[in-house]
């Protein structure tokens, strides 16, 4: 019985860090902007505008829930919740910290792009739902899209994984610190399994991890539907894409979607390629750094903060570069990010064979 | 495709270390001087915009911006609201009774009270016709911009000073007069009409006697025949 309580607590926990993070999310989104176009973005509700994302929720509250005439209303109902939890369900395999994780799958990798997919389907629904032509084009583009980038970010992550050779979030996490089991070295070279900290991280135990991670990291910004892939909502052409006809509590249910599949993506990057929630300090002879700050509460730390700068980068990418066109973004995907995801899958491959 | 690939790359790079500069380095206060200062333009690198209910240009003195009107010097010449292309000028004015009501700054009499002045600043399209038509130069454009306001109705201004029992009092003057004067020219045409009724009679009169006159006339040409 009281496994359910800690389910539902954990559930809870998680979405409130959701709700919470969304908040964050979208106030830095537009500091950021601002700051980044010589503005100051909210400045009157509160000191320094803290009090405008509250007010922005408290004004979706008590927005009018309107569902069009010719919407298919079941479709249109059930889209942003679909939308939604197939983003929140993936937060139920990652790892926060040595120990701390909602639930230690041994195939969590497989089970977060699995669970992420379901959101394309939401989105189609919602495109398809609301019977409008903007809608149904940016559901149309979003599924190209979402689609297609999932390979060369599949391709990219199977790379680490043949090196690390788990599909387990934990095992991952584990391998990338001081805490691994195995030996770890930086560049296939040096033992780096007693110093730990950035040395030990996925991108640096093999060269071709790094560009593995670029192509992740690319390819993670496209399937959160950010900028410069934000064809599917592209506001000058498709007045917000998918959730053109959503109002209230229904669009603020997809922009939440949008702020955790952000941070999502971010998190898996962090765990797969930077180190998890191990310390980035290494242990520099009797100067013990990465002993020192590891732990449970030094690793939720670390991966908040690897997370969250991560994310920071989205959005600094998002307001310095303008939206790609779809014959781009699909150039991009098949013709360079895909080639180079195989190529880095293949020399994965003899890696493990050769040098490890 | 490689180069091209590369290319995208540095680009992006590029744009985004200059982003990145500025979200640093470009969010110094902006300092208000006016734009005829020689550092106007260079106070502009590195600082953000204006933050303008708090900070605002100064803007020049002979700035044509809101329309302001100087009703003492108003001689209610109508000259404004006909020549404005939008028609947002509402003019309404009574006659004075008396004569000139006083005068002007430049000395020109005031024969009517101008009961209504309504500028509807919604509508200005700020040509300055108006300011230009006037006579007595008592409709003048300001450097004022800032006309935010919570209802549309505070958009037109009233310039009229006049208050509405000074008006109906005016315009009762004006009824009363005119209606004395209405009566003055009745009595005139009744007395007219008398006169004319009085000439026709006498007139009548005249004829009657004249043709007696030519009655007798004949008898004494005959008299007279027979004399001759």
């Amino acid at each position: 019985m009281n496994f359910y309580l800690t389910y539902f607590l954990v559930a809870f926990g998680l979405f409130a860090f959701v709700g919470l993070f969304t908040m964050l999310g979208v106030y830095a989104e537009r500091k950021v902007s601002a700051f980044i176009q010589n503005r100051l973005g909210p400045t009157e509700t509160g000191k320094f505008g803290w009090l405008q994302v509250p007010a922005d929720m408290l004004k979706m509250v008590q927005k009018e829930f309107i569902i069009p005439a010719a919407a298919d209303k079941i479709l249109f109902l059930l889209a942003p919740v679909i939308i939604f939890i197939g983003v929140y369900l993936g937060f139920a395999a990652l790892p926060w910290s040595a120990g701390v994780i909602p639930a230690d799958i041994n195939i969590g990798l497989y089970y977060i792009f699995a669970i992420i997919s379901i959101e394309t389907l939401g989105i189609l629904m919602a495109g398809w739902g609301s019977n409008n032509k903007y809608s149904i084009l940016g559901a149309m583009r979003s599924a190209a899209q979402i689609i297609s980038y999932e390979i060369p970010a599949g391709f990219a992550l199977i790379a680490v994984v043949m090196i690390a050779q788990t599909l387990s979030l934990q095992e991952i996490a584990m391998q990338q610190g001081v805490l691994a089991a195995e030996k770890v070295k930086f560049l296939g070279i040096w033992d780096v399994s007693h110093v730990g900290g950035i040395l030990s991280w996925n991108v640096f135990r093999a060269p071709h991890l790094l560009v593995a991670f670029v192509i992740y990291f690319i390819a993670s910004l496209a399937e959160s539907n950010r900028a410069p892939f934000d064809i599917p909502e592209a506001e000058s052409e498709l007045v917000a894409g998918f959730h053109t006809e959503f109002t209230g509590l229904q669009f603020a249910l997809v922009f939440l979607a949008e702020y955790s599949m952000m941070y999502l993506v971010s998190m898996v990057g962090v765990i797969l390629f930077l180190g998890a929630w191990n310390t980035p300090l290494p242990n520099i002879g009797p100067v013990a750094l990465a002993d020192w700050t590891t732990g449970t509460a030094w690793g939720i730390i670390w991966i908040l903060l690897k997370a969250l700068a991560l994310v920071g980068v989205q959005i600094w990418i998002r307001w310095t570069l303008p939206r790609v066109r779809v014959d781009q973004l699909m150039n991009l995907c098949w013709k360079i990010l895909t080639p180079l995801a195989f190529a880095c899958m293949l020399i994965s491959g003899v890696w493990r064979l050769w040098v490890m | 495709m490689v180069n091209k690939f590369l290319n995208g790359l540095n680009t992006a790079w590029r744009g985004l270390t200059l982003t990145l500069k500025h979200l640093f380095v470009g969010n110094f206060k902006r300092k208000v001087v006016s734009v005829t200062d020689n550092n106007y333009f260079k106070l502009q690198e590195d600082t953000n915009t204006i933050q303008y209910p708090k900070q605002a240009l100064p803007s020049p003195e002979v700035g044509r911006y809101q329309l302001d009107v100087e009703i003492d010097d108003c001689i209610v010449c109508d000259l404004c609201a006909k020549v404005c292309p939008v028609n947002c000028i509402d003019i309404e004015s009574i006659k004075s009774t008396e004569g000139s009501i006083g005068e002007t700054s430049d000395g020109s009499k005031k024969m009517l009270y101008a009961a209504k002045f309504d500028i509807d600043m919604a509508k200005c399209m700020y040509c300055g016709l108006c300011t230009i038509v006037c006579p007595t130069e008592c409709i003048v454009m300001t450097n004022q911009y800032d006309k935010t306001v919570f209802e549309l109705s505070d958009l037109t201004y009233q310039f009229s000073d006049m208050a509405p029992e000074a008006v109906a009092e005016k315009k009762m003057l004006v009824e009363k007069q005119n209606a004395e004067r209405e009566a003055a020219k009745e009595a005139k045409k009744k007395a007219d009409e008398a006169k004319r009724q009085a000439d026709e009679a006498k007139k009548k009169a005249e004829e009657e006697k004249r043709k007696a006159d030519e009655n007798k006339g004949g008898e004494e040409d005959g008299e007279g025949g027979v004399l001759a």
